[in-house]
């Protein structure tokens, strides 16, 4: 699948996009974010406070228990300042 | 022919012009009693603030600007709503985000108005970053409590 990391979690993941392949046992955002953080010091850094990070699924928010399965594009990114 | 229009939702670099927008929604339509326009603005708070870096996710923010303004219009009745929302470096003053709501009355027209801009605040994927004056590159700008306390009491409406 393809995540995407925006506004400072993209800053400190060090890159916008990449492909991912989270094993089957990695069910939900949640479990996909203890996995990214586990990748390196970088991203640990950006998931180091899970519970502020928002996810979207394929392009609509979700909760952090959300199943991943089936999802082409998973995007992660701070809470939100538009407007 | 009466009844709601589509609403129409632009996600752009360029600058808008919002008296071409309401005019635009308003333009040979008798039904149309109320026209509210709200123009979000960069603020220099207190001439520290140079410009915005508005960063976004542009697949989702049309998708999820559409699904708050199907909201709205399932909430009032509605005779046609706009919404703009920049992206890229808007310097002080420049106009950031248009949100124009037309109805037969003024009180849809107003609370849907007030109701689009504290869903975009709280779910549109922007994100803003400062640039100081003297061009120093300041921090991203932190959420808002008030703005999701905003957003709240149109969920605690519902009930």
């Amino acid at each position: 699948m393809k995540a995407l990391y925006f506004a400072w979690v993209r800053e400190r993941v060090g890159k916008s996009e990449e492909e991912i392949a989270p094993q089957a046992s990695v069910a939900t955002v949640d479990d996909l974010m203890t996995w990214l953080a586990e990748k390196d010091e970088a991203y640990a850094h950006a998931f180091e406070k899970k519970s502020v990070i928002r996810a979207a699924l394929d392009r609509a928010h979700v909760s952090h228990d959300a199943r991943i399965a089936g999802a082409k594009e998973i995007a992660f990114f701070p809470p939100m300042t538009g407007g | 022919m009466a009844g709601a229009a589509k609403p129409i939702v632009r996600v752009q670099r360029e600058d808008f012009d919002p008296a071409v927008e309401s005019e635009a929604l308003r333009r040979g339509r008798a039904d149309i009693g109320a026209l509210v326009t709200f123009v979000g603005l960069c603020r220099d708070e207190g001439g520290t603030l140079q410009a915005l870096e508005i960063e976004h996710y542009g697949a989702m923010a049309i998708a999820e600007i559409e699904r708050v303004a199907a909201e709205a219009l399932s909430r009032w009745p509605l005779l046609g709503a706009t919404i703009v929302h920049r992206y890229g470096l808007i310097e002080a003053s420049g106009r950031i985000v248009l949100v124009a709501v037309a109805a037969a009355h003024r009180g849809d027209a107003f609370e849907a108005a007030s109701f689009l801009m504290d869903y975009l605040k709280t779910r549109a994927p922007f994100w803003k970053r400062a640039h100081l004056v003297g061009g120093a590159r300041g921090d991203w700008v932190e959420p808002r409590g008030a703005d999701d306390i905003s957003a709240a009491r149109w969920r605690a409406a519902e009930s």
